[in-house]
């Protein structure tokens, strides 16, 4: 423990539970971070940061109380717990003696970002920057972003667990615009993982290359079709459509709240039995990957849905004790100054046996979806929103024309039941969720999936 | 800790670093959250936090550093830290301190009420809003009833002699409500926000949640057509917020935005008309400067159906040989400054919305729409977005409808904005916008 001495760790909940609580816990977070960006042309805002809090959180009944403060300073730790403890109305209680949790995974990291000069960064910007342009004539703007963070937390609790954490992540990206006549088209690629800079030695300029293709492709888009339409979605990024319209509704506080469209369905089958999904905080490197959540759980491997049937929820350990099940380790926080709340890491379906080509070549019409702008859902009825940022239409079995503008808008009970395809190629993305107010790296992926039908919004007539 | 005493510590640190100019932004803040589910608290957070945030220039190069440790030694690490990033930075002639130094006269941020109201009152706050909520029959679930306040202190300080400071309170409350079963379940969103939660009603946002969720229960997919359409104010306010990201002299420079090039062109309706000002003192987003010290003005955006201007802070400024408008935002210490709205305030018009439904006559009111910020190409305009709400049929409210979706581009909805409701609310969607409903004459509304 490099942050709060265990010693300390121990007083400071010690006060937490000076008037009563179920639970007391200390979470304590070091950051720091540096980012860098290049835009027209020019490398800018280098930007460095570093931050030290601490949160205290009480528990009692269905009840949470907590504080935080920034800096570790001892004053500080205890009179926040002294504050957070007056809250509760019991008899003082004592913590447990403290003992460590081991982690699941190691996420190795080879190369420490911060040992890498600043100015090698802004080199590797430029050269995307340059690569992204020769991609053609018709590129006009190019925006490449590379940023880097370290957390260390340690997390102490009157259970007697204290765990400790060190993630590292690095995150490149690009965005670039083309421009044919009046036509204006965007393009965006990104490559992360809670890793080093390793992560980017090899051709990390394939990453604006790819950006550049998809507006330059886009650029012979036609208007996106409208109706109910069979779908291919792409791998890697693809996946959002299953964390949005799928991942967040098993989320257990959406459960128990009767706010999601799966509470009650444990064990239904929900899709074909080819199909299978996992979250996955353990998956070595990945970018929503931790060695433990932020409650000190470590992270696993949850299977989700399991031959089509829905096997799990996501908890974290409020949630699980409730249900009177075990953390599956997906208690995460934004930082020391938000509460943990159940949250996705890597969220995947697993490779089928089918290949891209064989989905997409069963289809009459349809819409090939490959990468999706953003999306939106509502847990509680489980209906969504896409916007397809990269799409081509699919005619007599081929991938034609591009497309623009094309929204998926459906329900994700539905759709999971009309999946009748998943392809062998899986692969995971880099995306930041949102929810509560706290964003949290998280790993979207799939292989190739085909859904027999869902409502395509276009601009087509 | 004395705020202008940190940030005057942290321009030396900088200076003395070797910087040639140098700012900083230091901030405190003390804030609660209350957050009730079925008449209990399900958390209550009491907290503190602060830190300082350092721009040091190097000649032409700017570097940015930010760090909660506001001591001698932490505030020196930092500046060190930013003089050295600025080295990494490509030089840019439009970068440095802005001219345009100081203050304005903006009152009411700070209200003395909200430090009356000790946290058991503002927990009762909580739960009056969800028991309103619950009280409306029909309504299945509330599935959380937020209250939540800030006091902030903020202090800016740079090598140029600017020093200033300002507090302001913030107060909001919100809960969401569910009404129906199964697949047939709807969701509402009440809200409510103010200076001190005195200025809050936790009945009318309780209502309104239920109100809004009881609306759309039994929703059904409609048929695709084009019709006019009513965008509530909700929705209208996220628009008119996409608009405004639009009308940054930042997007605009960085061909990032679909009016380049179009000040003073015809791209609305003259029934439309809205202006940024950070000077309104209900407005979240106003101050007596902004992130770099520029005082706060009105800056008339949309007016007689033309475009008159954009957002600039004093690099976009500089590069366009304008002035700043006072709109160098922060979104907190951990963020340089960069261009953006302080508040959206829209005109109002001569109907009350049941007036914008009659005129519309057949149609769609839209009371949510998903997506906008991945459903809208930022340099085409062009979008296509979820929606939900109710048909309009003989000038009156109708049928619920959902899985929808509404598309078209930007300018050609801004141009064909019919009228804008009367009645005007603070929504905190699309940054902080005074939102009036506008009826929209035509739009391609997609479904089944």
């Amino acid at each position: 423990m490099t942050l709060v001495d265990p010693e300390l760790a121990g007083r400071v909940l010690e006060r937490a539970l000076t008037r009563g609580g179920d639970m007391a816990e200390l979470y304590a977070e070091a950051r720091r971070g540096f980012a860098l960006s290049l835009d027209d042309g020019r490398v800018e805002r280098p930007q460095g940061g570093r931050e030290r809090g601490a949160c205290v959180r009480v528990v009692q009944g269905d009840s949470t109380y907590y504080g935080y403060v920034d800096g570790l300073a001892e004053d500080d730790l205890l009179r926040v717990a002294g504050s957070v403890s007056e809250a509760v109305r019991g008899d003082a209680r004592h913590p447990a003696a403290l003992t460590a949790v081991q982690p699941g995974t190691r996420h190795p990291v080879i190369t420490r970002p911060e040992e890498v000069e600043a100015a090698r960064k802004a080199d590797l910007l430029r050269t995307c920057n340059e690569r992204a342009r020769a991609a053609g004539a018709e590129v006009a703007q190019v925006r490449i972003g590379y940023a880097e963070s370290q957390r260390q937390v340690e997390v102490f609790g009157s259970d007697g667990r204290a765990a400790a954490d060190d993630r590292t992540r690095v995150r490149l990206g690009a965005q670039v615009v083309a421009r044919r006549d009046g036509r204006v088209e965007t393009g965006a690629d990104t490559r992360g993982g809670h890793a080093g800079w390793e992560l980017l030695e090899e051709d990390p300029e394939a990453v604006a290359e790819r950006a550049a293709r998809r507006a330059l492709t886009l650029l012979d888009a036609v208007d996106a079709p409208t109706g109910r339409l069979p779908v291919v979605v792409g791998n890697g990024f693809g996946g959002v459509l299953l964390h949005e319209a799928v991942g967040h509704g098993l989320e257990a506080d959406a459960v128990q709240k009767q706010a999601s469209i799966y509470a009650g369905r444990l064990g239904e089958q929900l899709a074909e039995t080819f199909v299978t999904a996992y979250d996955d905080g353990s998956r070595q490197n990945a970018w929503g990957s931790e060695g433990i959540d932020d409650e000190g759980t470590p992270t696993r491997r949850t299977t989700v849905i399991e031959d089509g049937r829905l096997t799990s929820y996501l908890y974290d350990l409020l949630r699980a004790r409730k249900d009177g099940v075990e953390s599956t380790g997906n208690g995460r926080r934004e930082s020391f100054r938000q509460l943990p709340i159940p949250r996705m890491t890597n969220t995947f379906f697993a490779p089928g046996e089918a290949t891209p080509d064989d989905l997409i070549s069963g289809v009459e019409r349809g819409l090939y979806a490959v990468s999706f702008g953003g999306g939106q859902v509502e847990p509680a009825t489980g209906d969504f929103v896409f916007g397809v940022s990269e799409g081509y239409l699919i005619e007599n079995g081929k991938v034609t024309s591009p497309v623009r503008g094309a929204t998926l808008v459906g329900n994700g009970l539905e759709a999971l039941r009309a999946i009748d395809g998943i392809a062998d190629d899986l692969d995971i993305a880099t995306g930041y969720c949102g929810k509560d107010g706290q964003t949290v790296p998280a790993g979207v992926g799939q292989p190739h999936v085909r859904i027999r039908e869902l409502t395509v919004g276009g601009t087509a007539a | 800790m004395n705020l202008d005493d940190a940030a005057a510590r942290a321009v030396e640190a900088a200076l003395s670093a070797g910087a040639s100019d140098a700012e900083a932004w230091a901030e405190e803040s003390t804030s609660r959250r209350v957050r009730v589910y079925e008449g209990e608290v399900e958390s209550l957070s009491d907290a503190g936090g602060r830190g300082v945030g350092v721009r040091a220039f190097a000649g032409s190069r700017s570097g940015y550093a930010y760090g909660t440790d506001l001591s001698d030694a932490g505030v020196t690490e930092l500046a060190r830290a930013a003089r050295e990033a600025a080295e990494v930075a490509d030089e840019d002639e439009y970068e440095g301190l802005p001219d345009e130094l100081g203050t304005s006269d903006v009152d009411g941020l700070a209200s003395p009420e909200l430090a009356d109201w000790p946290t058991e009152r503002v927990v009762e706050l909580a739960l009056e809003v969800e028991r309103s909520a619950r009280a409306r029959e029909g309504v299945t679930q509330v599935e959380n009833a937020v209250y939540s306040d800030a006091d902030s202190s903020v202090a800016l300080a740079n090598s140029r002699g600017f020093a200033a400071s300002y507090r302001a309170t913030q107060a909001w409350a919100y809960a969401s409500a569910f009404a129906g079963e199964g697949s047939d379940l709807m969701t509402g969103l009440g809200v409510g926000m103010g200076r001190a939660p005195s200025a809050l009603d936790p009945e009318a946002i309780g209502a309104e949640a239920a109100d809004r969720a009881l609306a759309l229960v039994g929703a059904r997919q409609p048929e695709s057509r084009r019709c006019p359409v009513v965008l509530d104010a909700f929705v209208a306010a996220s628009f008119i917020g996409f608009v405004g990201s639009m009308l940054s002299a930042e997007a605009v420079q960085r061909g990032r935005s679909l009016f380049a090039g179009r000040e003073g062109e015809e791209v609305a309706d003259p029934a439309l008309r809205f202006a940024d000002d950070g000077t309104d003192g209900e407005g979240p987003g106003s101050a007596p400067f902004d992130g770099e010290g520029v005082p706060t003005r009105r800056t008339g955006l949309i007016e007689d159906g033309r475009l008159l201007g954009f957002l600039y802070d004093s690099r976009t400024a500089r590069k366009d040989g304008r002035t700043s408008t006072g709109n160098a935002s922060r979104g907190s210490y951990r963020s340089p400054p960069s261009v953006g709205t302080t508040n959206l305030v829209v005109e109002p018009g001569e109907e009350e919305l049941a007036g914008l439904v009659r005129l519309a006559g057949d149609g769609l009111y839209v009371t949510d729409v998903a997506g906008l910020h991945s459903g809208v190409n930022p340099v085409s305009g062009t979008f296509s977005v979820g929606a939900s709400g109710r048909l309009i049929e003989g000038g009156e409210v109708a049928a619920p409808v959902r899985e929808l979706t509404i598309a078209s581009d930007l300018v050609s909805m801004l141009k064909a904005v019919r009228a804008v409701g009367s009645e005007l609310r603070w929504v905190p969607f699309g940054g902080s916008v005074k939102a009036a409903p506008i009826l929209v004459s035509e739009m391609a509304v997609s479904g089944s």
